[in-house]
């Protein structure tokens, strides 16, 4: 079914079988969101992209556009309920911005000055984590892995590898890698994969390169991500 | 463990399982009893043979509580952590085995030979302190059978040996009302829904106004309905027999006695939307059912009520195959309880598409309570007014309660909708009551002045958990047992429930030992909020209900334990410069912060 919703009151058109998030991507209306990426089946775990359709939150990129409906997106009721969320994703990990190597073009640090995050608030989880450092040309820190699982659904759908899983449960789930010694380098990950691109923050990035961009260029340093885009979209689905 | 012995088992149980990928927990399940793990050659043997990566198969497993991919305790004996378990002694039971058995709390002991830990509620509330061992349930552990219990352990005797009145699970009917006293006749309403054909059977269901047992209250006749409309030919029946909701034991006495009637529903269901395939997804605290549920199943097949041409109807094939659970509460939401069926981690699925059209392997599925199925057997045996007579406008005829905690009487108690929580606490014999908590953790926590409240969709709706509190109890630490539940059974999926879980827990724990302020209460609101409104499924958004209930119900319990600083470090500045103290050898006045630092 084709048909108009509204966003915030702006019209948005849609097309059979696109959801809120699908339609108002096309149309350039931003919904914040961190574990999206229009190219795989849409995860809906961040919960960032919650939006309000007749007095029901639900998540923008798993909810299928329907004609007439009224998304409320961006007012200070959600605003604030996102900056929670975005809070509780920096205490849960180790996220230490100044010296991270995707400072300026980070999706969860671009998001967050988005919806005008200042501090964490809450008290910090401060979990031990590992830095996989074994292959050859990617390294992996999981401290910043925020469980968006795009690498998963990357390395399953686009490079059928299936390298990655999520393990554990609740506070204890965590990536991890399919190879005899659970690392990196031991697997069939190749740095063309898809999946070495589609990390929205710092947790999978390339080696022997860093810190090229000085501070001042990098992706979000000047225009916000509702302008940019996603790093993924600007950088390889160009 | 000889390897041979290993690959011989692994390769049968998938040969038993028919090389399907979607039974993998199944076998994982049974080799976990086999050999306390999976061994590392049947990941590699299962990987190969059901084409699933090694990594999928480790993340299964660190899944479920009851799966190890490391050696467990040749005996391993979890109790029960439920509230009502601690109130009935559970810890000091713990304790003392673990003490006569020389063994640390929570580890598996140096020579590997045992394990004294804790689990989520194993149903047995009105029979506590309880626990499982080897995946057996061991009910009303005094402190004598605790003594026993560790002779036999060093004694090394087999628990297939053990005296079985250790095992024994009663029934304890305290009120039994329509379902459980009205007579059934096996095959009759089959008999019944073969003769009159769906649509009557779907009319006469609705008619009775009978609505999902679960807790939710979803209207039966249009869940089948629904199902039965989907375009696709091949349906599938669940019974969600993974009963987790601490408190609540009622559908384990229907499976223990009324299995007929459950297999029954199923069957009826089956017919009336077209279903070939059906399972019951049986929580593996339950293990002790299954080889009686197995035997009802098999006389029904020899009844000709399973199979093939059923009741003599030619093309009516239907069977139903048991699925075990392992140890995770969310599989008791519908659609992760359809992922655990296929084999996967119990991650509820983003909707839509519902289980009604995109259920089990996607294809258009029913999933109804033990309960429910019970009662649309009977309804279809006896008529929609043998059902609806009882009850209340939006809540026809009776349910189940499972009533547990500070009372004389615990057990179950089969009432009509619309009853009084005062008539439940009058009946089982409860006196000086300070809460009760209606529905489970996930439900809500009334005070005295809410007693005259009803037990129906319309005012209180519940699955059927009761747990009552009296006077002589602090609240406080049966908020903080039902908020490490919470954060114990996350699933881990979306952000809110995965670190808000955890954050309540620190929150609370913080009041716990007096270092709260006034704005940890309101950061408890925030957080409990969020999770109400941004959950991806129904654990999340009730997992904060404990804390915001309380806080909103009984705010004194709260205040009580409150420092009246208007800010409180979450660490103490004076207690971290002890190490500093300690170097520099100083004692004076002056390496100290008075009152913390604050």
């Amino acid at each position: 079914m084709s048909g108009l919703m509204r966003v915030d009151g702006f019209e948005v058109a849609f097309e059979p079988g696109q959801t809120v998030m699908d339609a108002a991507l096309a149309a350039g209306v931003y919904i914040p969101h961190l574990c999206h990426n229009p190219e795989f089946t849409p995860h809906g775990s961040c919960r960032l992209c919650l939006v309000n359709i007749n007095g029901r939150h639900v998540s923008a990129c798993t909810t299928p556009a329907q004609d007439g409906i009224e998304v409320e997106n961006n007012s200070h009721e959600l605003i604030t309920r996102r900056r929670l969320l975005l809070k509780l994703l920096f205490i849960e990990g180790n996220h230490v911005c100044p010296g991270c190597e995707k400072s300026g073009a980070c999706q969860l640090q671009a998001v967050a000055y988005q919806c005008g995050m200042l501090a964490p608030e809450f008290v910090h989880f401060y979990p031990l984590r590992d830095v996989d450092a074994s292959h050859a040309e990617t390294i992996i820190d999981f401290n910043r892995c925020i469980l968006c699982e795009l690498c998963v659904r990357a390395s399953r759908d686009s490079d059928k590898k299936s390298i990655f899983s999520i393990s554990g449960r609740g506070i204890n789930a965590h990536l991890t890698i399919n190879s005899p010694s659970g690392k990196l380098g031991d697997s069939s990950f190749s740095a063309d994969d898809r999946a070495a691109e589609v990390c929205p923050v710092g947790a999978i990035l390339p080696k022997h390169t860093g810190y090229n961009v000085p501070i001042g260029q990098r992706l979000y340093d000047n225009e916000p991500i509702s302008k940019v885009g996603d790093v993924d979209a600007v950088e390889n689905r160009k | 463990m000889p390897e041979d012995n290993v690959q011989q088992s692994t390769d049968l149980l998938i040969k038993q399982w028919k090389n399907n990928p979607a039974n993998l927990l199944q076998i994982l399940v049974e080799l976990q009893q086999q050999f306390q793990h999976i061994p590392q050659p049947s990941i590699e043997t299962l990987s190969s043979e059901l084409n699933i990566t090694q990594g999928q198969i480790a993340a299964v497993i660190s899944f479920y509580s009851f799966l190890h991919s490391q050696p467990d305790a040749n005996y391993s004996i979890l109790f029960s952590d439920n509230i009502i378990d601690q109130m009935q002694s559970s810890h000091d039971r713990a304790e003392q085995l673990a003490s006569e058995l020389s063994c640390k709390l929570g580890q598996i002991s140096e020579d590997g030979i045992v394990r004294v830990g804790f689990t989520a509620c194993i149903g047995m509330s009105d029979q506590g302190p309880a626990a499982l061992v080897n995946g057996f349930t061991l009910t009303s552990i005094t402190s004598e059978r605790v003594t026993q219990i560790a002779q036999l352990i060093k004694q090394k005797k087999p628990i297939a040996n053990w005296p079985a009145e250790w095992f024994a699970v009663k029934a304890n009917i305290r009120r039994p009302d329509s379902l459980l006293k009205t007579e059934f006749k096996s095959g009759q309403a089959i008999k019944n829904a073969l003769q009159q054909g769906s649509q009557a059977v779907l009319e006469n269901l609705s008619a009775s106004g009978l609505r999902g047992c679960g807790g939710a209250g979803f209207k039966t006749a249009s869940k089948w309905g629904f199902c039965a409309q989907a375009d696709q030919t091949v349906r599938v029946v669940v019974c969600n027999a993974d009963e987790g909701e601490p408190g609540t034991f009622k559908d384990r006495l229907l499976l223990q006695q009324y299995a007929d009637q459950l297999f029954e529903g199923m069957t009826v269901c089956a017919a009336t939307i077209g279903a070939a395939q059906g399972f019951l997804y049986l929580r593996g605290e339950y293990r002790y059912m299954l080889a009686g549920l197995e035997k009802t199943l098999e006389q029904r097949r020899l009844s000709n009520l399973l199979g093939n041409n059923i009741a003599g109807q030619k093309g009516f094939d239907f069977d139903i195959q048991i699925h075990m659970g392992a140890g995770a509460y969310i599989c008791g939401e519908e659609s992760a309880l359809i992922e655990s069926l296929e084999g996967k981690r119990g991650i509820p699925r983003n909707r839509p598409p519902f289980p009604v059209t995109n259920g089990y392997l996607n294809r258009p599925t029913v999933v109804n309570n033990v309960e429910t199925l019970v009662l649309a057997a009977m309804i279809t045996e006896h008529g929609a007014e043998w059902f609806n007579h009882q009850g209340t406008e939006e809540s026809a005829g009776t349910k189940l309660f499972s009533i547990s905690g500070d009372c004389e009487k615990p057990g179950i108690y089969e009432y009509p909708f619309g009853v009084t929580v005062n008539q439940l606490l009058e009946d089982c014999g409860a006196t000086e009551v300070q809460a009760v908590q209606v529905g489970g953790p996930s439900g809500q926590f009334i005070p005295p002045a809410e007693f005259n409240r009803k037990l129906a969709f319309e005012d209180l709706a519940t699955g059927g958990s009761f747990m009552v509190f009296n006077a002589s109890r602090n609240l406080l630490d049966v908020i903080q047992n039902f908020s490490a539940f919470f954060q114990h059974e996350s699933c881990g999926f979306c952000t809110p429930c995965r670190v808000g879980t955890s954050l309540l827990v620190k929150q609370l724990d913080k009041v716990m030992v007096g270092h709260a302020t006034t704005r940890d209460l309101e950061y408890i609101k925030t957080i409990g909020t969020l999770m109400k409104e941004s959950s991806h499924c129904g654990l999340g958004a009730t997992a904060a209900n404990p804390l915001l209930d309380s806080l909103r119900r009984f705010p004194l319990i709260y205040k009580a334990r409150l420092r009246s600083t208007g800010f409180e470090p979450s660490f103490d500045v004076d207690a971290s410069l002890e190490e500093a103290r300690q170097v520099t050898g100083r004692t004076d006045a002056g390496a100290h912060l008075p009152g913390g630092g604050v």
